[in-house]
């Protein structure tokens, strides 16, 4: 293919053939205005904001489909096209409830940003507007289709990224909604509850389940002892939230944060990820030497379980037992540490930040109650946390950095990394290796399973057995290697699967703006952090190797089943009605 | 809930096990063809009468399509219906010849005699109400039909005794 050169606003830009009118308007530094448009994943023209003007053509045309062509002549400035724009938007938002002010997206909704960069003052149409009860039956994700603009973007990344295909548009013209099939509540259908929509939502249509309230209810209450925990991908991502560049590492300032909205300790998964490496590991070794089930699939991603759960039933056997980082902490917190510190577990609230929607599903499986009690009580999202955070004054990026608590405080850089593709695989290798080996890997930095890619493979030899293994993130990446695995194609001991693009780091609750660059940014700041760190493997983790002499006694053991490990459930992709 | 159980034929009272053998047939006639869904779904349609989701979740399983594509293929075209029909299809031209012949003033009233709405089904699916638009007999609008019967110039004041005939 080759180039062509096109005049925008005046500006010559030459770009390769097939890149679109935006895209070339883009380069040439000539802001056009969007709202459907998401780049790679949705670009149907559809919501016509980014309409312009090509000399020759008879209408205006949507930049975001429309083909570059040599000698072009394109404006995108013109009295016709602020017109058409203003009217194109003033109709959205004719059918857009007005409530702004009580909105979870204030300040963070497009639709808003692109009123006010309009400048609309006044809604010249008036005409009936939609109604749609908001869907709350999920423990992760409200859908309140009044305020969706029928942009498509959730229904392509569900498609397109996740291989989901939860929602689709039903219905046609003033009636269309977006939803589950048959209009059923999201709870009911194969949703594996990811948040993946609500990242790339524009509005306040999808959104988390706010459990803020709760938690400053637990921090006003006395009597409670409210301990939190920090994911490893929240410290790569809580500064965006505050103003600081992405990629920023703001551990420090995040446990100051927390300690500053009243948490009684502030603790770390990290602590509970390596202790997952340790179970995890002894899980593979143990499989690889008594003939049990092969690939061994990672189980910390919770949008992943669901996933599997639905679509591949027939493949359980394949998941570690391990419960997720998070989940392994609420057990151990509610029974070691509250022996330890002499606190009635049933006094205890135990809280986690966490870059994902799925993990609030997580803490609600029945299962999750191996202390007597529930293990967490309740999940608070990156962005949930920055709310509270705010609510409270609390800028983290002007805080001095303070130090998590003992005894569940101490992380290595193997837990920082899994946060990232690839993360747990290289924690558990550097691990693995060296249990096997008696003697560390060759370099602690495994390139082979870390970047971008979909699906990354790579060897390790451990004695006589090479090792060989898989790493896939997005549930659509996930679902091509699953087809592999099971049609004989491809043969592994070992495989990491993260349910979002790039792992945690771009989880369904991160920061509003999440995207592929911001994504590269914070894994950058991942492997950063993980090299800074004094203990790069799970194994040398002291606290944890506290925990197994003082509580557990070994991997795997009999207070490990019972506390550390779980089972899961086939779900199936019928719907439930 | 298990995932097949629920969509199997037997929790379905209105649907026979020969309809389901039939739409089972049909599906496997179109299975591993692209493009085939709207043709796939038409021809259950017409043995089934309808298409609800317990028909989409076959459709879908089978064509290995998501349930949510086929109920946004099936919601955007007038000819799916999801809602099963009454033993008796009244219709209402509002075409614009019968609509300005008084058409609307028809559809209010069969709606009113029957008790339900455009497009539903009485409970004890004895009629079902559809609005057409124009049946190309507009010399003798306001139409409304029941079956193949066609009623012309019809007046308000006559639907109810229209109705009664199939009653």
């Amino acid at each position: 293919m080759g180039e062509v050169t096109l005049t925008i606003d005046g500006r010559q830009v030459t770009v390769p053939a097939g890149t679109s009118v935006l895209e070339a308007a883009t380069q040439a530094g000539v802001k056009i205005p969007t709202l459907c448009y998401l780049e790679e994943i949705n670009e149907i023209g559809s919501c016509r904001l980014c309409v312009v003007e090509i000399e020759g053509a008879r209408t205006l045309a949507a930049s975001c489909v429309t083909p570059a062509a040599q000698g072009m002549v394109v404006h995108t400035n013109t009295k016709q096209v602020r017109e058409a724009r203003r009217a194109v938007l003033e109709l959205i938002i004719s059918n857009h409830p007005f409530e702004c002010l009580t909105c979870v997206r204030s300040g963070s909704c497009e639709l808003q940003a692109l009123a006010e960069s309009l400048g609309i003052r006044e809604i010249r149409f008036e005409g009936a507007k939609s109604h749609h009860s908001v869907d709350e039956s999920t423990p992760s994700i409200v859908r309140d289709p009044d305020k969706c603009i029928l942009c498509r973007r959730c229904v392509a990344v569900c498609e397109q990224v996740q291989g989901v295909s939860a929602i689709n548009v039903s219905g046609r013209g003033f009636n269309s909604v977006v939803g589950p099939a048959g209009e059923l509540p999201l709870n009911d259908v194969a949703c594996t509850l990811c948040g993946q929509c609500v990242l790339v939502c524009p509005t306040g249509a999808l959104s988390e389940v706010d459990s803020t309230r709760e938690v400053w209810k637990a921090l006003a209450d006395p009597k409670k002892h409210v301990v939190v925990q920090t994911a490893p991908a929240i410290r790569v991502a809580l500064g965006e939230e505050f103003g600081m560049e992405p990629g920023s590492i703001v551990t420090g300032q995040l446990v100051a944060g927390l300690r500053a909205l009243g948490f009684d300790r502030v603790f770390d998964t990290n602590f509970t990820a390596d202790l997952t490496i340790l179970e995890e590991g002894n899980e593979l070794l143990q499989r690889l030497q008594t003939g049990g089930t092969l690939p061994m699939i990672t189980s910390c991603s919770p949008g992943w379980i669901k996933f599997i759960e639905h679509f591949y039933p027939d493949m359980l056997g394949n998941l570690s037992t391990c419960k997720s980082p998070q989940q392994m902490f609420g057990a151990i917190a509610k029974t070691y540490y509250a022996e330890k510190a002499g606190i009635d577990p049933a006094d205890m609230y135990v809280v986690s930040i966490m870059p994902c929607t799925a993990k609030k599903f997580e803490c609600e499986r029945p299962e999750m109650r191996s202390s007597g009690y529930k293990d967490v009580d309740a999940v608070l999202t990156t962005r949930e946390l920055a709310r509270m955070l705010r609510e409270a004054g609390i800028d983290p990026s002007t805080l001095e950095a303070d130090n998590y608590d003992a005894p569940l405080g101490i992380g290595t850089g193997a837990a920082v990394i899994f946060g990232a593709t690839g993360g747990v695989m290289e924690a558990a290798l550097r691990t693995v290796y060296e249990v096997v080996m008696q003697k560390e890997l060759p370099s602690l930095d495994l390139r082979e399973v870390r970047g971008f890619e979909g699906i990354k493979e790579a060897q390790v030899v451990l004695g006589d057995t090479t090792v060989r293994v898989a790493v896939a993130h997005t549930l659509a990446n996930a679902r091509k290697l699953l087809e592999r695995v099971r049609s004989g194609e491809a043969s592994y001991h070992f495989i990491e699967i993260m349910a979002c693009p790039g792992g945690c780091i771009g989880g369904g609750g991160q920061p509003i703006g999440t995207n592929t660059e911001r994504r590269l940014q914070r894994i950058e700041a991942t492997y950063q952090a993980d090299r800074e760190l004094p203990l790069r493997k799970s194994h040398e983790n002291p606290e944890v190797k506290q925990l197994y002499d003082e509580f557990l006694g070994e991997p795997l053991g009999h207070k490990s089943h019972e506390l550390l490990h779980t089972h899961y459930t086939a779900r199936g992709i019928s719907s439930k009605h | 809930m298990g995932c097949c159980e629920t969509s199997s034929a037997g929790d379905i009272t209105d649907i026979t096990p020969e309809q389901w053998a039939k739409a089972d047939e049909i599906i496997a006639r179109y299975k591993g063809q692209r493009g085939v869904l709207i043709p796939c779904l038409h021809e259950i349609q017409q043995v089934v009468g309808y298409l609800p989701l317990e028909v989409q979740e076959r459709v879908a399983a089978g064509l290995d399509i998501p349930v949510a594509d086929v109920y946004s293929v099936i919601t955007f075209y007038a000819l799916f219906t999801t809602k099963p029909k009454g033993k008796h299809k009244v219709g209402v031209c509002l075409g614009t010849a019968c609509y300005v012949r008084g058409g609307e003033k028809i559809l209010d009233k069969v709606e009113h005699a029957l008790g339900i709405k455009a497009g539903d089904t009485t409970p004890d699916r004895l009629f079902s109400i559809q609005v057409m638009r124009c049946i190309g007999a507009c010399g003798l609008g306001p139409v409304m039909t029941v079956d193949d019967d066609i009623y012309a110039r019809i007046k308000p004041e006559r639907v109810p005794e229209v109705l009664k005939k199939y009653s």
